[in-house]
């Protein structure tokens, strides 16, 4: 194994460049260091310009998020050695305006996803203060899966969709509504499809189906945008063929 | 709070060429002009039956020139990937419960295929009868 990897790192410095530039730096290649821990190596070491988001270093605060040879990773959970001899490229997530070299603007999605209400909706008078929403093992095992998503927003870099019509919601958003959605303690899902039916809400989507092959965290924004699409046409079927009183 | 200068990269019309998977994809989206295609093909061949038998000779020489079969040939291609993408995505977007159970991914791809054979014999029994 040799002992450096060269790391192919965009920069975009808004007050002196044009455009992105690329920038060359060699790190050292250890079995148990990530592409993050490269970046940092070479925040630390070597050029403290250099701009990019992190926190965790597990996986589970989702804003390390960064192209490498093009596919969109968590950089903590990307690791050098799989990249090995390189040259490995590091950009910023692709489909966002960026701010500073690996840095990108999320506000689309931080105004978009309060749009699906992903919190609980009662039609009753019924809060907490009344004591717990209780839930069966079973129940919570229907929504689970699209509760863990972290936004890191890898699926939205995958997403050729938002890529070319940047009003797409987009598909964590769209899993986040079929969360609550599937939720039993919720009574909000006419409310979500309300927006989701809309040209830029689930019909945006032509099925790619990369969102689900990047989610680290196997949400499967995917599978929730078509069974959304399957829910908003029963809902037209409905509301073309049955009187207005029993829909 | 202050104006941040961001960049917007542009989006080559070439994307689809840039990852297999999206290539794979756009594919399957143009196997649907071809399967239009087929209904197309099978409604002159119905018309055709109708119109008697020298209007059916007439067809089947038209469908025997090369042109046609090459472009069915083709045709047959974009299908065959329509049919398998649409049945391996079919899962993702219907999640079947039987007695309150997940039915697994695998059952509902295969049970396609069940149904496709199904349907395909009683086809050939109905034409060769």
């Amino acid at each position: 194994m040799p002992d450096s990897i060269r790391l192919e790192v965009t920069r975009y410095r808004p007050d002196t460049d044009s455009e992105p530039q690329r920038q060359e730096y060699d790190v050292p290649l250890r079995k148990e260091w990530t592409v993050l821990d490269g970046l940092n190596h070479v925040k630390n070491e070597v050029d403290t310009t250099l701009s990019f988001r992190w926190s965790c270093r597990m996986g589970i605060c989702g804003s390390c998020g960064m192209n490498v040879d093009g596919e969109p990773k968590l950089t903590c959970a990307t690791f050098l050695t799989d990249y090995a001899p390189g040259p490995v490229r590091v950009e910023p997530l692709a489909n966002f305006p960026v701010v500073r070299d690996l840095v990108v603007d999320l506000f689309d999605f931080m105004e978009r996803l309060p749009r699906v209400k992903p919190w609980i909706i009662r039609d009753d008078d019924v809060t907490e203060v009344d004591g717990e929403y209780l839930q069966t093992p079973e129940e919570l095992d229907a929504y689970k899966q699209f509760s863990m998503c972290i936004n890191c927003m890898l699926c939205y870099s995958a997403c050729p969709v938002y890529g070319l019509d940047p009003t797409f919601i987009g598909p964590a958003a769209i899993a986040l509504a079929e969360r609550y959605d599937l939720d039993s303690r919720d009574h909000g899902a006419r409310e979500r499809l309300d927006v989701l039916i809309e040209h830029e809400g689930v019909w945006g989507c032509t099925f790619v189906g990369e969102c689900t092959r990047v989610c680290p965290k196997h949400v499967d924004p995917a599978g929730a945008i078509q069974r959304y699409k399957l829910k908003a046409a029963k809902e037209s079927v409905k509301a073309f063929l049955l009187p207005r009183g029993t829909r | 709070m202050t104006e941040v200068r961001t960049y917007r990269r542009p989006m080559s019309i070439w994307w689809w060429t840039k990852k297999r998977s999206y290539f794979v994809f756009v594919m399957r989206e143009l196997s649907s002009i071809f399967v239009a295609w087929f209904v197309v093909f099978l409604l002159l061949l119905v018309r055709a039956v109708g119109r008697g038998g020298a209007a059916y000779d007439d067809f089947l020489d038209w469908a025997a020139s090369p042109g046609i079969v090459v472009l069915n040939f083709i045709a047959m291609g974009f299908l065959l990937l329509h049919t398998v993408t649409w049945f391996n995505l079919t899962p993702q977007a219907m999640a079947v419960r039987v007695h309150g159970r997940p039915v697994p991914p695998a059952v509902v791809i295969a049970s396609q295929y069940v149904g496709l054979v199904v349907v395909s014999a009683f086809v050939y029994w109905l034409v060769t009868r």
